[in-house]
């Protein structure tokens, strides 16, 4: 056994250790602690990247917990969409992080970097694992680390906000579990590949029970991802949380989508019976409403978080619209807009934090207020920000959506998808260019002026993330076809029941 | 059948308490119609490896007759987890109400509570 054999296990083993340690530590040493956050988040990068290496082949790579043989144990299972999340997750990680210590957000309140590390793990997890029941843990894991990062800082704002968002999550975790039994009871095993297997196999009478299952799993996903009608905790929750957080937090809708784009092919796909596709006819309206309404937010947003926020709504939507084509060419350019709009919102949110910060009193309210430091270069990034948000060139937005558009022209729908997505882009470019042209344009004397900020070094982090996004534009190639490859892999259920469950599983 | 009808029963008022109460607008009534639903989906998990009586949780080659041991590693894990939730989301509705002054949901501190008749002059909390 090399250190090879367990890559798998080390995206969740790095901050479950890094963690501990740096709560220890906490209290008398900040700078160790912050040393040992980072160390981690860059540790896992590295051994993400390293997954992404070997996943890129095209192998899977099947981890059984403790050795235990794959339907009775816990299996990790990295393949190429698993590591494509994992190096996306510690990406944004780094950029967070970076961001958190660059402003000193992370002194405000106790215990910041073993939550973000706690929250990584879960994360890590959910991306990783092959069991539906660990799934749940994972999401619980990564739950329980949110309220604490959510709450940083404290607040009345930041309380109220974080009551909503609890109670809303933890109706959702109920939901989960009622899903799992009802799973568990029909088909007798959880792991993911293997319940897949048993779904063909169940009797007439139970096919009511297990459609009742999967739209109950589904809606649980939705909640997660924030699609219409279940997105209403989601604004509220990310305008107030500190800003290092909630770029952090753009992730987390998207471990629903994932856990969509992974369950659905897999566990309810051709051979389900009356659970085949189920959500399929439901995600389309869905996403087309969830688009909407971001983007409508977008437009009539009063402050750059929330416009932020409303923006993740938006492109979670988009994001969906083309998932809900269950094809492979849906299903890649989907992947792709994925990792260009987490990084996008987080750019968002960062934008959000370094124009409050110059402002003083006004914070980050969308209207005029008096001069502030290093106007010109801010509003440069709030407009490659906004470029990259709402997919004009030169950014990787652009060749997202062109993709999304392309594949979903050969689905039935694809006049009221086209028509949905080219609106809402319009609406979104008039919104961010009210907001912009409010903040940087205009200019209001009367009022005070605010402290100049201390240094340009908060620039550094959404710097690093529009670079990314260019970076992402530049290497779309590449990029795209991976996520094809991804993509195809995920829909071919019998290549990871292969992979997990041995050769011999039909 | 006696059983399965005593149980489902239960799990089924459960879940219409806990959710009638996690509708309400007032964090108390909230979090206890939490913890009511929280019970019936950790019945309902325990329930998921069917009804079987006076049987051993382990399979063995002399056994026949045994129930799942499975759903009970699951119930202690979503107990564990739940009651650490509740812990949490009762602390958390605490401060809350502690800082803003008014342990509505949806952080109101005007009267709205006239849902169950109750005039709400204590709603509004005192800050300390």
């Amino acid at each position: 056994m090399t250190l090879a054999d367990h890559l798998a296990i080390l995206p969740i083993a790095i901050p479950a250790l890094a963690a501990p340690f740096a709560l220890l530590v906490m209290r008398r040493r900040r700078r160790l602690g912050i040393v040992i956050s980072l160390v981690s988040c860059l540790a896992m990068l590295a051994s993400a990247l390293a997954l992404l290496a070997q996943a890129s082949s095209g192998a899977i790579t099947a981890y059984e917990l403790g050795d235990w043989p794959a339907p009775f144990g816990i299996v990790l299972v990295a393949d190429r969409l698993a590591a494509m999340m994992l190096v996306l997750a510690a990406t944004l990680a780094l950029l967070a992080l970076l961001h958190a210590v660059m402003t000193r957000a992370d002194r405000k309140g106790w215990h910041f970097h073993p939550l973000f590390q706690f929250q990584l793990m879960g994360l890590n997890g959910a991306f990783l694992t092959g069991d539906l029941f660990n799934l749940f843990v994972f999401f619980e894991v990564l739950l329980i680390a949110s309220y604490g990062l959510m709450l940083h800082g404290q607040g009345p704002a930041r309380l109220k906000a974080g009551v909503q968002y609890v109670i809303v999550n933890l109706v959702g975790s109920s939901l989960f579990l009622i899903a799992l039994g009802l799973l568990y009871a029909l088909t007798g095993t959880l792991n993911m590949a293997d319940m897949g297997l048993r779904v063909a196999s169940l009797a007439p009478e139970d096919q009511g029970l297990l459609r009742i299952a999967a739209l109950l799993l589904v809606s649980v996903f939705a909640l997660k991802a924030a699609v219409a009608p279940l997105h209403l905790w989601l604004m509220r929750t990310y305008a107030v949380s500190t800003p290092a957080v909630a770029a952090l937090f753009a992730i987390m809708t998207k471990v629903g989508v994932y856990s969509l784009i992974r369950v659905v092919p897999q566990v309810f796909g051709d051979g389900a019976g009356a659970a085949a596709w189920v959500p399929a006819p439901y995600l389309l309206p869905a996403a087309m409403v969830t688009t909407v309404i971001g983007f409508a937010g977008v437009f009539v947003a009063r402050s750059l978080s929330e416009q932020a926020a409303y923006a993740v709504i938006g492109s979670t939507g988009t994001l969906l619209i083309a998932v809900a084509g269950w094809q492979t060419a849906t299903l890649g350019a989907a992947l792709y807009y994925l990792v260009h709009s987490t990084i996008a919102a987080a750019a968002l949110f960062l934008m959000a934090d370094v124009v409050a910060r110059r402002r003083g009193g006004f914070a980050d309210s969308a209207s005029p207020g008096p001069d502030f430091a290093d106007r010109n270069a801010v509003g440069l990034m709030f407009m490659l920000a906004a470029i990259a948000a709402t997919g004009l060139p030169p950014l990787s937005g652009f060749i997202g959506k062109l993709m999304i558009l392309k594949s979903v022209s050969a689905l039935p729908d694809w006049g009221w998808a086209w028509g949905v997505i080219l609106t809402t882009t319009l609406i979104g470019i008039i919104g961010f260019a009210r907001v912009g042209s409010a903040l940087f344009w205009k200019q209001v004397q009367n009022g005070q002026v605010p402290a100049p900020a201390a240094a340009r070094a908060d620039l550094a982090a959404p710097a690093i993330a529009l670079a990314l996004l260019a970076a992402l534009s530049a290497g779309a190639g590449w990029a795209s076809t991976y996520a094809n490859a991804a993509a195809a892999q995920v829909l071919d259920s019998a290549l990871s029941a292969r992979a997990v469950l041995g050769e011999g599983a039909q | 059948m006696t059983y399965e009808f005593l149980v489902a029963s239960a799990i089924g008022v459960l879940v219409a308490g806990g959710i009638f109460l996690a509708l309400r607008a007032r964090t108390f009534q909230v979090v206890v119609g939490l913890t009511l639903f929280s019970y019936a989906v950790n019945l309902f998990l325990f329930a998921s490896g069917r009804l079987q009586l006076n049987s051993p949780p382990i399979w063995s080659e002399a056994v026949t007759e045994y129930t799942d041991p499975l759903p009970q590693a699951l119930v202690l894990t979503a107990i564990v987890i739940t009651f650490g939730m509740t812990a949490f989301v009762v602390i958390l509705s605490l401060r809350s109400f502690l800082e803003s002054g008014s342990d509505h949901v949806d952080g109101d501190t005007l009267p709205s509570d006239t849902q169950d008749g109750l005039r709400d002059e204590n709603a509004q909390g005192q800050r300390p």
